[in-house]
Formats: C-alpha cells, structure tokens, sequence
C-alpha cells in the first residue's frame, strides 16, 4: 500500500502514522480505509473534543449523557425521554432532497436504537438570501425531503426555526433534532456484552451509496467541483426505516436484543467496533453473509458504506430465530454477519480471507486530538465599534410592515404546513409559537421544545450571543408553561484550521456552557460541524441549541399566541432595554448595517424571566417572548394570530424595535395581578380594534400587516 | 363493539385511530395485513399513513395485502367500514369506492386544519351529523384531490355519495376553499349502501379539547354507532 492511498481518503500523513504505530505494521487496504472514517472529522471530533468537556450532564434527571447515540433523561413514574440533534449540511448542499431526508433518517434510527419511539422532529435551517433563485431552490428542496421522508416514515415534525444570510448561501445549513419516548425497561444501549452473542445485520442491503459521506463530503470544504460528492449522498427510503422502527420496536418488546447499534456515518465499520468496544469485547464479522445491492464491492465499500436504514442487532443465541422471524413479519433484510468474541479484536473476513484485524476500541478510542490554534480575529474591535447609528425618528408602521415582509420574520406556515405536525394526537402547541408543546399520551405530562441560533450576532460576539440563544430557548419553553430541563447543541462552523473559527468555536462553547450552567440545564449530547465552508469563505458561527422543557402537569390551557381578546391588557415583563440593536432585524433590514456588539445577557434576569414565565402560563392566554424584531413585532404576531388589533401607549419609537434580551409579553384578562418576582413589569397598552395604533407614531391596518406576514415566503417561494 | 384497525408495512395513524376509537367507546384491535380472517369485526377502519410505502400509487400495492379479501367481504355484507386519508385511498384502489386520489395541486404536502360542511347523512360516518354543519378537521396529505370520471361523478352526486365537502367556516363552497383541487370540493365519500366511507381528513384528530378541535367526534360517533347493528 503506497501512502498517498491514505489522502484520497482524507487522511494526514501523521494519522497514518499513528495508524502503523497502533498495528505495529503496514495496513491493509480495508483497515485503512476504516480508520480513515473513524477518524474523519465528523466521526472522531477530533477538533473540538477537547473543549465539549465543558458542557455539563450530571444532574440527577440525567440517565444517560453525551457518547451515546442519544442523551436520555427522567421524566419520573417510569417514563424517559431520548434526545439528540444532528447535521445534515453537506449533503443538502450537493443534494437538498436526498441529503435532508437522510438527515430526518439517520436521527431517527438514533432514538429508536436506544429503545424509545421516536415521537418529533424539529429542523433548525440555515440559507442565503431567496433573492438568488438557487437558494430558493435548495430550500424547496430540503422542506420536501424533510417532508418527503419525515411524513412517510411517521414522525411529525413539530417546528425548527430558519435564517437568511448572505455566507450560508455556499454552504446552507439543515440541523434536525429529534425526541423519543420510552419506559424505562426498554432501555437498550450499544454494548455488546457476552461472547457467542450474534451480530445480526437489520434493515436495507448495502450498497456503494454514501461512500465517504462522513470523510469526504461531511469532513471537508466545498469548492466549484462539489458536484463531483454527489455519489457520496445517502438515498434514503422511509418505507424501510418505518418498517425497521416497528421491528426494532417489538424485538425490544419481547426483550430479543442484548444490545443495539445503528449504522450512520461509517456504516458497518462504526457499528461493528463500537458495540464490541463499549461492551470491552471483540467480534469477528463476515461480509459475506451482509446483503448486498451489487456483488462485486469490495471489503473497503462494505465496510465504509452508508447506505441507509440499517440496525446491528446483539443477540443471544437462542433468541436469533425469533429475531429473524420478526425480520420476516415486517419484511425487512436480516443477516447473521459476526459473532462477539472475547478478544477484544475486530476482525473482517471476506471470502475466507482475513481482510482486516484491528483492536476494536482503537477506532474510537485512539482518533486523534487536535488542540487547533485559536486567535481572537484581528477586525473585532473595528467590528464592535461600528455600531448602527439609529436616525431620530422613523415611520413606525412603514418599519414594521417591511419587517413582517422580511422571511425570516414573516409567518413560516409555508414550511410548517408542508410537514404533518399532528401524528400520534399529542401536539399541544403546533410550529408558529415560541416554542412547541406536546403531551405524552397517557399521563399529565407535557414536553416543550425549541430550537434557536443566531449566526449574525454569533459572528459579532460568539460568546455573549451563544449564551443568549441558550436563554432565548429556554423562555421560549417556558411561555408554554415548560420549565427547561435538558438541551442539546449543534454547532456549526467553518474551517477549524483556522484560528479565527477555532476561537468562535472555543467562545461558543464557553458562552453556552455558562448559560446552560445558571439555568441547571444538563446538556445531554451535541454535535460538531466543522469545514461549512466554501471557496475559502467560512459560514458565520451557527451554534444552535436544541431546548427541552418539562412540565409535569401540563398546563390545562396553555399559553398561544391566537388567543388575546378584545379589552385584556398588554404587559411587558422585563427590565427596559439600553440600546441593543447590533445584529438586530431593525438594523438589518432597515438600516442595512451589520456591526457593533449585542448586549450580555444577565444571567440572573434571564433565568427570572424564565421562572415568572413558566408559572405564568398555567393562567394567562397569551405570553410571547420579544426577540428578532423587538415589540413591535412580537406584538404584531400576537394581533394577527389573534385577528384583535393593539393600541399602545406613546414610547420612544426606540423601545418597539429594541432586542434586548430575556422579555415578554403577557396579554391577560383586565385587572388581572401578574404578580412578577423579581423583574419589572408594566402596562403598555390594551386589545382592540381593527389596527395595531402606536400613539404619536401612527398606526398599521391589521388586515395589512396579516397579508404582508403571511406572504413574507409565499410570495418569495411562488415567484 | 369490534373494531378491526387494519395494520399495513407503512401505516402510521393506526395507534391514534385505535385512541379515538377507545375514547368514543368501541373496543378496536389491531389487525396485521396479512391477517385472513376478520369473523367477529363489527367494524373495519383503514388508518391513515403509506401503506406499503406507497409505491407505485397510493394503495396499489395495499388493496393486494391479504386482509383486503376480508374487507371486500365484510363491505359486501354491510359491515361498516371507514376509510381514512390513505384508508381512503386504498379503497378506491380496491373498487369499494369510486374514483381516486391525486397530487395536490400545488403539488406539495399539505398539514392543516380544514373546514368540510356536511353533505348527506346516509353513510356510517354522518349519520349523527346534520346536513350544513360546517366541521374543523385536520387535513394531512399529498395526494388528496380527488378526481372521478364524468359518469363516475354523476351517479355519485346522483346517488348522495359525497358526504363532504371542502368549505370556508361559513360553509360556503368554492375555488378558494378547496385546498387541493379536489373535483367539487369533495372531500369524503360513500359507496351507495352507506356503509363503506372513505375522507382524506383526519377525524381522529380532532376529538380532543387540547388537540385543538372536537369536530371530528361527530364523525368518528357515526361511524362507532354504526358498527352497533352491523350483521354479524
């Protein structure tokens, strides 16, 4: 083997020499190529490892943490709930469809292999501007892959959340997160204990599909010959994964599987080493036996394909018949392919031969680390200083209808519609509120989650805007009465060879460790996308925080935005805000101005502004979080979902479109005590009419401003 | 009463159609595919979802499963049976409906609720309601604009085959209400005894205060009701 095979498969020079020092000879081609996956980027997170130490998961609520294939949490009387979020980013750059169903796939094969039944989905996206057709393309694209693939294979998508800006344009961004439900006793981790156990191979044949996704396509940068990686996408089939949910789910049923993998990124080679390796044991595995969609792939494909909708399946010798016949029932693919053997070694046999003997952890367990250069970037200072200069007075209706007509504020129906919202009758709260609300069946319990980013303030400040995101997500599952109880992060970056990425990273990580620490929010998993860059121009920083909230019991009439009335009062909750408008919507699209440096969150104010809002929405109809946009948005949102115009009383025109961080807005019965703890609150103005009416600044037709929102990406989308 | 929920590869909405059920009353069961013999069914519901995949066409391959035989047999016999979204589907791929459904018309996935106004209460899923009332149901498909031919549609407003159509919360009937082009707005039908119903709205979603609506009670109680004096 000459050692330039090792680059074509993405490796450096100094991986292949750990490689040889760990064999203690020269690898065969299919070891190479096994390594080379394991320890790509997106496999080994050999970049960012070092600093995900940070993140916190041992409070007491906490089952299982980050490392496995998702974090699980106590909801108490039996009840767990499995959570974890994924990118899917590359791939739906080359192809939307196809690289976001495999997305919604992949993730869900996650849930269901810890033993829970995956019950929603959310997608946090990511686009350039709609102005160029291209972008319009890959986001219809990817909405009906979501869609094509989430609505067939049965697991509602209950929202996500989406920006425009001009550096995602090269590199969009399609993040899913998804949730599941289990009891308990049908917890089933990875480890592969007990000798003599078989590994039986479930699900779809394997063919030269996806090959190299992880190290090729998800572990690099994109240039003008990207089109060339389209072999290297995943075809997804949700017909298969339905069937392989329902047969994983009864063999967890009748207690058939010791131990479960999935095969994701690195297909057979990642399912096969970890489960022999977390349960400190060997397994000797036989590619002959897998089914197989062309004859003749060689060891290396076999090993390294990512064909989809695939299980690794442990289980005891007299239970692989009744395995098999539940195989049969669903009609799914099933193969006897490695026995587990107490050697600690993988070894892979193709036609009688050895093709490859490796120690089993050494896959996972001996990827390299990379404590990569970080550098505060050198514009930063320039970048804060150049703060949006705000004019004297503006027309407050003009400012606010283009606002509404801006997509990334407008009404997101278009999306949401596309995705069935509703299956297993459970969905509280549907996608267009803060944050959604389901309950689970069966008991008073209610689960809230919502997905946030904000990649424009990220790249001005990374650490303060990291923890605000944490903060915002968290009221967001708090205005539906959930109080937050575990998250989960996807942090999307460019190229960490460079230092100035390495040092968003780094701050990032930082800012949401802090926030997610005052809150008592274990994070409980994540994921790392590095190389979103293309022709040498980095994405700004996208971490995105996946919330969940708990509520036990569910409020009996939670809070929406379609329910103020005519006459309830309009209350502010929060501390009045400084001028916070850098990486605003106001600065953005009004005054066309990107710089300066966002607010800090107070800590303290934030996590009051949760606690009043979860207690607050057992009684009150409407309580809305102000964010992108400001009040004057958040309040148009509330009268148009309501069909109620607003008049508010006089303020500096100022206040309406301020981000400031951790406020709300309650909407509640005249004469209602709000009884806030520890935040100010007051009065701004009442329900009524057919007008939301700002005092001396004018007023907007409410039949208008609805129009203008809800066609804000219809007619983008339509054009 | 016995109510046969039939499970296909790719069914989804089997669980909350067996919810629903339990709720208003009627003692469902699940009931795999390959299942032969449905003796003791007071009762069939094809759920909603992708049976098998929905390859080829919607239902092509389900109206082939073996339980269909039994179906074919019980909607002969009057037994009720109700077809949901992709249930309906499969029954009119199986000819115990007429015509059938196709894409959208803007071709693209549509989740939301709908208004559907009562046409006719001869059939096991109206029988309770009142003609004119206007219901707030979920909608949840791609293919679901139904289309007949000419003579097809002529027997079927002749006959009082359409139970309902898509409407505005007033009841008004017209272009701009119909969601996805369904021909004259229909969006649920029955054969001409009144005992086999198919609708691509999803009643089982709408029977709980939480959920939104309980529009879909009246529909799903007809249907429950019926299944009391089917012959055995």
């Amino acid at each position: 083997m000459s050692e330039a095979a090792h680059r074509l498969l993405g490796m450096t020079d100094d991986e292949y020499q750990s490689v040889v020092a760990i064999l203690d000879r020269i690898p065969a081609t299919a070891e190479l190529a096994m390594y080379s996956v394991m320890w790509s980027e997106h496999c080994s997170y050999k970049s960012s490892r070092a600093w995900l130490g940070r993140f916190r998961h041992d409070q007491p609520w906490v089952v299982l943490g980050p490392g496995e294939n998702a974090g699980v949490v106590d909801l108490g009387d039996g009840w767990l709930a499995a959570l974890r979020i994924e990118s899917h980013n590359h791939p739906s750059f080359v192809e939307p469809y196809q690289g976001a169903a495999t997305g919604v796939g992949g993730i869900l094969r996650d849930i269901f292999t810890m033993g829970a039944r995956p019950v929603a989905v959310w997608d946090p996206l990511r686009f350039g501007p709609l102005t160029e057709p291209h972008n319009r393309y890959l986001l219809a694209g990817v909405v009906s892959g979501i869609a094509g693939y989430g609505n067939a294979v049965g697991v509602p998508t209950l929202g996500g959340e989406v920006e425009f800006a001009d550096r995602f344009s090269g590199n969009p961004l399609v993040n899913v997160m998804a949730l599941g439900l289990l009891k308990r006793e049908q917890l089933v981790t990875k480890a592969a204990a007990d000798p003599g156990n078989v590994a039986i191979l479930l699900g779809s044949s394997t063919g030269r599909d996806g090959i190299g996704g992880a190290s090729i396509l998800a572990s690099a940068s994109f240039d003008e010959d990207s089109g060339v990686k389209r072999p290297s996408v995943q075809v997804g089939d949700p017909f298969e994964e339905k069937k392989l949910i329902e047969a994983c789910l009864e063999l967890y049923d009748r207690g058939l599987v010791a131990a479960i993998q999935d095969l994701g990124a690195a297909g057979i080679s990642c399912a096969t080493s970890e489960s022999a390796a977390a349960g400190g044991m060997g397994m000797d595995v036989d590619l002959d036996a897998v089914h197989l969609r062309e004859g003749d792939m060689t060891a290396g494909e076999i090993l390294m394909s990512e064909s989809q909708e695939r299980m690794l399946a442990i289980v005891e010798p007299e239970k692989v018949d009744a395995v098999l016949a539940v195989a049969d029932k669903w009609e799914i693919g099933a193969a006897k392919i490695g026995v587990i053997t107490d050697s600690d070694l993988l070894r892979v046999f193709q036609g009688g031969e050895e093709v490859a003997t490796i120690p089993a952890a050494s896959l996972s367990d001996d990827a390299p680390i990379y404590e990569r250069p970080s550098r505060r970037p050198e514009d930063l200072d320039e970048r804060w200083a150049d703060a949006p200069v705000l004019p004297e007075s503006v027309d407050v209706p003009a400012v606010l209808l283009q606002l509404l007509d801006d997509p990334a504020l407008g009404d997101r129906t278009w999306i949401s519609e596309q995705y069935d919202h509703m299956l297993f009758l459970q969905t509280v709260v549907e996608p267009g509120h803060d944050g959604s609300l389901l309950r689970v069946r069966g008991t008073d319990k209610g689960l809230a989650v919502s997905t946030d980013g904000d990649s424009l303030r990220c790249f001005l400040d990374p650490r303060r805007a990291a923890a605000r995101i944490v903060y915002e997500a968290a009221l967001n599952v708090a205005v539906t009465g959930a109080a937050p109880y575990a998250a989960v992060d996807n942090l999307n970056f460019g190229n960490p060879e460079k230092p100035a990425v390495m040092w968003q990273f780094i701050e990032t990580v930082e800012g949401m460790a802090e926030a997610c620490e005052r809150l008592d929010v274990p994070v409980v998993g994540g994921n790392v996308s590095f190389y979103n860059e293309t022709d040498g121009v980095d994405i700004y920083p996208a971490p995105v925080i996946g919330m969940l909230g708990f509520a036990d019991p569910l409020p009996h009439r939670p809070p929406r935005l379609d329910r103020a009335e005519d006459g309830m009062e309009i209350w502010l909750v929060g501390h009045e805000p400084g001028s916070d408008f850098a990486a605003s919507a106001l600065a953005r699209v009004i005054l066309d101005h990107f710089g300066g440096r966002p607010d800090a969150a107070d800590p303290e104010t934030a996590a009051a502004a949760v606690a009043n809002a979860v207690r607050l929405a057992s009684t009150v109809p409407v309580l809305h979080d102000v964010s992108a946009g400001g009040l004057a948005v958040a309040l148009a949102e509330i009268c148009i979902q309501s069909g109620v115009g607003a008049t508010l009383e006089d303020m500096d025109w100022r206040l309406l479109f301020d981000e400031a961080p951790s406020r709300f807005v309650a909407v509640v019965p005249t004469g209602t005590d709000l009884a806030i703890d520890g935040l100010p609150a007051r009065r701004i103005g009442a329900m009524g009419g057919t007008r939301m009416d700002f005092g001396v600044h004018g007023s907007v037709d409410l039949r208008q401003a609805a129009d203008v929102w809800r066609n804000a990406l219809p007619r983008r989308m339509n054009a | 009463m016995r109510v046969a929920v039939v499970v296909f590869p790719g069914s989804n909405c089997e669980l909350d159609a067996v919810h629903a059920l339990s709720l208003l009353g009627a003692e469902p069961e699940l009931v795999f595919h390959r299942e032969t013999d449905l003796s003791g069914a007071d009762g069939i519901v094809l759920p909603g979802g992708f049976a098998h995949g929905d390859y080829l066409r919607t239902g092509a391959i389900a109206r082939f499963s073996p339980v269909m035989a039994e179906v074919e047999r019980h909607a002969a016999n009057g037994t009720p049976v109700l077809g949901i979204c992709n249930g309906f589907q499969i029954l009119t791929e199986a000819g115990l409906l007429p015509g059938a459904l196709v894409a959208n018309r803007d071709l693209r996935f549509i989740c939301r609720p709908v208004h559907v106004r009562v046409e006719s209460t001869d059939s096991v899923l109206t029988r309770n309601a009142e003609v004119g009332s206007v219901l707030r149901i979920p909608l949840n498909s791609y293919e679901g604009n139904y289309v007949v031919d000419t003579p097809g549609l002529d027997e079927l407003e002749a006959s009082g085959g359409v139970v309902l159509r898509y409407s505005d919360r007033h009841g008004a009937v017209g272009p701009e209400t119909n969601p996805n082009g369904s021909t004259r707005s229909i969006a649920g039908i029955t054969n001409t005894s009144g005992n086999v119903a198919g609708l691509m709205p999803h009643p089982e979603r709408a029977i709980e205060e939480i959920l939104g609506s309980t529009d879909g009670r009246v529909l799903l109680e007809s249907f429950v009701a019926s299944t009391e004096r089917a012959p055995t």
